[in-house]
C-alpha cells in the first residue's frame, strides 16, 4: 500500500532505522552513565557501549577503533579536520587545496582559515562534477599541508576518484581529508585502500540519529594529529572534549553495522529503483541529468527540467513527495545552487533542477507515483511557461535581452 | 515555508493562462524578469480602442508558485479596468491579497513591472509616449 507523503530527500537526512532506534533506547534512562565515569558500573556500562560502537564504526570504514573520534556531526568533523590540521601543521605550511563544489561546512571553514592567514586554492570541477587530477597536482606547492576533497557530492552524488587523489597526496607528502558524509554506509569506503588520512561522516545520513558523527584520524603511516577546537576534559584522545553522546554513539555504531551487512543488497535494489526513476523521467522532453552518471552514488540523481522553475515544480506535489530543488528562490540571494553552476550549467537550468535521494525504505510504488506526479506537473507548468512557448517557437532565449532584476 | 491558500489556489487553478496576438495593435505585451533569476513573466492586455478599457488579459510565467499566483491575480484585476486604473495597481496590493511572505515580495514587484511594461508596449504601439517609471525597489 502506498503511504503518503513519500520521502525522497535522503541526502538531507534519513529516517532512523527501527533496529537502530531499539538499540539506542536503553541508553537514555537505563544505562545513562557518563562514559568518562571510571569508578562505578554506570560509567563502565556507558564506556563499554561506546567502545563497542567505536568498533562497529571503525569496521565499516576499515579503520582501527582508536582512529575514530566521535563528534556532533559532519559539520563539526569538517571544522575539526580543517582547522585542526591548519593549526597542528602550521610550521610545515599554510596552504590547503579544496574544490568549489564542497559542502558549505568545508568551504566556509576554508574561508575562516583564510582570515587566519591560511592560503586556500579552490579547484574548479569538470562538467561531470569531477576534479581534474592534473590540475590538483599542479596546485600543490611546498607550503601545501592538506587536500580537502569530498568523497561524494551531496547535490549530484558524483563520487570523486579518492584513490587517485590520495596517490597524488602521498607522492607530495600532503595529507588527504575527505568529507565522506554522503558516501559512508552507501558505497564501500576503506580508509586504507583509499589512502585517506582524515574523514568526516555522520550518523543521520545512514539511518542513524542526528547529532552524532565522527572524524577518522589516521594513526600510522603517517600518524596524523589535529589540534582540538574545543577545550575541556580531554575526551577522545584530547582531540574533542565534551561528554560523549552515548545513546547517539550506540545508534551510530548500530547504523554502521547494518549498513555494512546490508550494503550489497541495499545498493543493488536502490540502484535499480534509481535507474528506473531516471529512465522514466528522461522520457520527458528537454530533461537532463546533472553530474557524472558513471561515477555516482547509487541512490542519487539530479535532473533539470528545462523551462520550468524548480520551486514551482515542487509546489505541484510537495504535499505528497519530499524532494529538494537546486533553485534557491526562497533565499534572499535568489542564487541557484553553486554546485550546479560549477558544472557550467546556466542559471536557468540550475533553477530547473530536482534532487532525488532514495533510501533503504523506498518502494517501487513510491517511485511509480513520483514519476507520474513529476511528469504531470512538468507538463502543466510548461503549458504556462513563456520560456517553453518561445523554445517551441524556435526562439533562442539567449538572444533576448532580459531585464536584469 | 507554507504557502497561503490563495497562492495555492492560483497555482492549482491559474486564471487566464495563455497568449494574445502580440502583433495586434490593441494588445500590449510585457515580458519581465530573467531565466537566470528564476522568474520570467509575460503579461498581455487587450484594450478596447474606443473606451480604453482592458477587455482581456493573459499571462505565462516561469517561476515559483508565488510568481505564478501574482501574475494570475494581476490578470484577474486587469480585466475591466481602464488603462489608467491599471497603472494604479501596486505590488503591495498583491502582497496583501496573496499573503506573500517577505522573501516573495519580489514576485509581486515583477507582476507590477509586467503590468507597466504591457501598458507601455500598448502606448508605444498606438503612438503614445512610454511612461517613465521609478526603478523597482526590490531585486
Amino acid at each position: 500500500m502506498l503511504k503518503l507523503p513519500i520521502y525522497l530527500d535522503n541526502n538531507a537526512t534519513t529516517p532512523v532505522d527501527p533496529v537502530v532506534l531499539e538499540t539506542m533506547l536503553p541508553y537514555f534512562s537505563q544505562h545513562f552513565g557518563n562514559a568518562a565515569s571510571r569508578n562505578h558500573p554506570f560509567g563502565w556500562e556507558a564506556e563499554e557501549a561506546v567502545d563497542y560502537a567505536r568498533e562497529q564504526v571503525a569496521k565499516l570504514i576499515g579503520a582501527d577503533p582508536k582512529e575514530v573520534i566521535f563528534t556532533s556531526g559532519a559539520t563539526e568533523s569538517d571544522n575539526l579536520a580543517l582547522k585542526g590540521v591548519f593549526e597542528m601543521y602550521a610550521s610545515k605550511g599554510n596552504h590547503i587545496i579544496t574544490a568549489v563544489t564542497e559542502h558549505k561546512a568545508v568551504l566556509d571553514t576554508c574561508k575562516h582559515i583564510e582570515k587566519l592567514g591560511g592560503e586556500v586554492t579552490y579547484l574548479q570541477v569538470q562538467p561531470d562534477g569531477l576534479i581534474d587530477l592534473k590540475e590538483l597536482e599542479a596546485a600543490i606547492k611546498p607550503t601545501t599541508i592538506l587536500i580537502a576533497i569530498m568523497y561524494a557530492n551531496n547535490e549530484i552524488g558524483t563520487v570523486m576518484p579518492i584513490k587517485e587523489l590520495s596517490t597524488i597526496a602521498r607522492k607530495h607528502g600532503v595529507l588527504l581529508f575527505t568529507d565522506g558524509t554522503q558516501a559512508v554506509g552507501k558505497i564501500p569506503v576503506d580508509v586504507n585502500k583509499d589512502g585517506i588520512d582524515l574523514m568526516a561522516f555522520s550518523a543521520h545520513k545512514m539511518y542513524g540519529p542526528k547529532g552524532v558523527g565522527a572524524l577518522y584520524v589516521r594513526r600510522k603511516n603517517p600518524r596524523v594529529k589535529v589540534t582540538a577546537q574545543m577545550d575541556g576534559g580531554g575526551h577522545e584522545r584530547g582531540m574533542r572534549s565534551g561528554t560523549l553522546n552515548v545513546p547517539g554513539i550506540v545508534g551510530f555504531g548500530k547504523a554502521c553495522e547494518v549498513c555494512r551487512l546490508q550494503m550489497e543488497e541495499d545498493t543493488k535494489r536502490i540502484a535499480e529503483l534509481r535507474n528506473y526513476l531516471e529512465t522514466e523521467l528522461l522520457k520527458i522532453e528537454e530533461s537532463y541529468v546533472n553530474g557524472s552518471r558513471e561515477h555516482r552514488l547509487p541512490h542519487v540523481c539530479n535532473i533539470s527540467f528545462k523551462h520550468v522553475e524548480g520551486e514551482g515544480l515542487l509546489m505541484g506535489f510537495n504535499k505528497n513527495i519530499a524532494l529538494s530543488s537546486g533553485s534557491a528562490c526562497t533565499s534572499a540571494s535568489l542564487e541557484p545552487s553553486y554546485v550546479l553552476k560549477a558544472l557550467g550549467l546556466g542559471d536557468d537550468l540550475a533553477h530547473s533542477s530536482l534532487r532525488f535521494g532514495l533510501s533503504r525504505f523506498t518502494t517501487k510504488e513510491e517511485i511509480d507515483y513520483t514519476i507520474k506526479a513529476i511528469t504531470d506537473t512538468v507538463n502543466k507548468l510548461r503549458e504556462m511557461s513563456p520560456l517553453w512557448e518561445m523554445y517551441k517557437e524556435g526562439i533562442d532565449l539567449n538572444t533576448i535581452e532580459w531585464a536584469a532584476h | 515555508m507554507a504557502y497561503s491558500e490563495k497562492v495555492i489556489d492560483h497555482y492549482q487553478n491559474p486564471k487566464n493562462v495563455g497568449t494574445l496576438d502580440k502583433a495586434s495593435k490593441n494588445v500590449g505585451t510585457g515580458l519581465v524578469g530573467a531565466p537566470e533569476c528564476g522568474d520570467v513573466m509575460r503579461l498581455q492586455i487587450q484594450v478596447d480602442d474606443a473606451t480604453g478599457v482592458i477587455t482581456d488579459a493573459k499571462f505565462k510565467t516561469f517561476g515559483c508558485g508565488s510568481a505564478i499566483a501574482s501574475s494570475s491575480l494581476a490578470t484577474e484585476w486587469l480585466k475591466g479596468k481602464s488603462v489608467d486604473e491599471a497603472l494604479k495597481i501596486d505590488n503591495m496590493d498583491i502582497v496583501e491579497e496573496l499573503n506573500l511572505p517577505p522573501v516573495k515580495i519580489h514576485c509581486s514587484v515583477l507582476a507590477e513591472d509586467a503590468i507597466k511594461a504591457a501598458i507601455n508596449d500598448y502606448r508605444v504601439k498606438n503612438g503614445l509616449e512610454a511612461i517613465k517609471f521609478d526603478e523597482s525597489v526590490v531585486h
